[in-house]
């Protein structure tokens, strides 16, 4: 029963992946209509870029680390 | 289903190995070690390498577009010095030609004052010439007058007086 | 667990079987003994080395092919530390290099079929991001004194937001190390589970070759996320760094 729930529980903080790409997809797009607009600037700010996408992106991993403790070590 | 794995923290059985606390030793260790040896791989062969090749790099390029400069400028001076030659020589050749052409005009006025000269004198000599014969028909004309006066007075009958003929002669020949 | 209850079914799902931690001669794993993460970790050693320096060898002025991918990778990083953390930086910058090195070269080995990931592992990734978190601290106080302090203290904020934004910045600072080697190890691990995962399905011969299409797009992505992440992790480093150096905002 608990094992069970804990699944349950595993598939929930899943959803949390799909936030993540909502974010990274947010980051990129916005980045991307801004790039189009003042592609000269587009260049220099491709660090900026990825330092948003992987602060976005670290929130989706840890829902996915959640899961995976809760199907494996709980 | 799944209760009895539900504990799983031993290493052989599905859990995450990732979460195995017995490794972490094991890993730690290793890692700590190829750390360090990439460290000083990196920071006492290839970094300094590296940018010793790429200082050596920037500095050969310099190097050869300072030498590609140099090679300009004596190229730009070699065409300076070879159109001053060139302007050099078509000086001399005008400078030439001009003193021949100086040299020729001094001959040319030379010899047409000779010419002139000659010219000159032989018109005065072939003048006097002319006024000699002149003055020889004159008098010529003048005696063959004075005589015809004369015989021409003697058969009318009058004792020419050779005086008044000549007088009337003269008289005649200016009118 | 699931891989257990469809065996029955010929369907086998072990994605987690690729991270055990193996001794290779036998023996119980201690402290000290060669097991799969010591030759992984060996190899990547390996990779950089003939990356690095096997590749300059020659110190050729116009430069082969390997020549271009180390000064390449010399370029990249230093231009990132470069423009990240100023001048001031360029100090730092073989410990960024190891650390770039080291992270590229075991994602990419560990993409060879039937290879470990090493940096799939927290052990790792944590002792390079709690390493970074705690050198940057102390570099930072030891530059700055007390001074590194401000770093929480917002001074361009009204001053009664200042205490809350303080606590939030503080909090944020201190959940820097784990988010750096979790993002890590958790994309490396997900990404060779999700493999392991479509080539399980592999199994069952009606849908074999979406499986296998789908293994090959999946690592496709995961050369690119091995690249990125690598990149990531080292620009985080950069800009930790830059907050040590210059802790004013």
């Amino acid at each position: 029963m608990e094992g069970e729930l804990a699944h349950i529980g595993a598939g929930l903080a899943a959803i949390g992946s799909g936030a993540a790409a909502i974010g990274v997809g947010h980051v990129a797009g916005n980045f991307l209509a801004g790039a189009l607009r003042n592609p000269s600037a587009a260049a220099g700010q491709t660090a900026t870029l990825f330092i948003g996408i992987a602060f976005a992106e670290a929130l989706g991993i840890f829902s996915f680390l959640v899961a995976l403790l809760l199907m494996f070590a709980v | 289903m799944a209760t009895e794995t539900s504990s799983a923290a031993d290493a052989a059985g599905p859990g995450m190995p990732q979460l195995n606390i017995d490794t972490f030793g094991n890993q730690i260790f290793w890692l700590v070690i190829a750390l360090l040896a990439i460290y000083f791989v990196l920071s006492r062969v290839a970094l300094p390498r590296i940018a010793a090749i790429l200082a050596e790099r920037q500095g050969t390029i310099t190097n050869d577009i300072a030498a590609a400069e140099d090679l300009k400028a004596k190229a730009e001076a070699a065409e300076a010095a070879y159109e001053k030659a060139l302007a050099d020589a078509r000086a001399e050749a005008q400078r030439i030609a001009g003193e021949t052409k100086a040299a020729i005009q001094a001959d040319l006025d030379v010899a047409i004052e000779k010419a002139d000269a000659e010219i000159a004198a032989k018109a005065a000599e072939s003048e006097k010439a002319i006024a000699e014969i002149r003055a020889g028909a004159q008098e010529a004309v003048k005696e063959v007058a004075k005589d015809a006066a004369q015989d021409i007075v003697a058969l009318m009958g009058g004792k020419a007086d050779a005086k008044a003929i000549t007088a009337a002669v003269n008289a005649r020949m200016k009118g | 667990m699931a891989d257990e209850a469809t065996n029955g079914g010929g369907l086998s799902f072990k994605p987690m079987d690729q991270f055990e931690v193996k001794s290779l001669f036998g023996g119980e794993i201690g402290m000290f003994t060669i097991t799969n993460v010591t030759l992984w970790l060996a190899l990547a050693v390996l990779a950089v080395i003939g990356l690095m320096v096997l590749t300059t060898s020659k110190r050729e002025t116009v430069p082969g092919r390997g020549q271009s991918i180390a000064e390449l990778m010399y370029g990249f990083v230093y231009k990132m530390v470069e423009d990240v953390t100023g001048k001031d930086g360029i100090k730092y910058f073989p410990y960024i290099m190891t650390l770039f090195m080291f992270i590229l070269c075991a994602n990419f080995l560990g993409l060879i079929p039937m290879s470990f990931t090493t940096t799939s592992h927290i052990a790792v990734t944590a002792v390079l991001g709690f390493g970074v978190f705690f050198a940057v601290t102390i570099l930072g106080f030891v530059k700055n004194g007390a001074s590194f302090l401000s770093l929480f203290w917002v001074s361009s904020a009204p001053l009664p937001l200042r205490p809350i934004l303080a606590v939030i910045e503080i909090i944020s600072y201190f959940v820097r190390p784990v988010s750096h080697s979790i993002r890590l190890a958790g994309n490396m691990m997900a990404g060779h589970a999700v493999l392991k995962v479509f080539a399980g399905f592999a199994q069952v011969a009606a849908i074999a070759p979406v499986a296998i299409i789908g293994v090959m797009a999946i690592y496709g992505l995961e050369v690119l996320v091995s690249a990125i992440q690598a990149y990531v992790f080292t620009i985080l480093t950069c800009v930790y760094l830059k907050d040590a150096l210059h802790p004013h905002h």
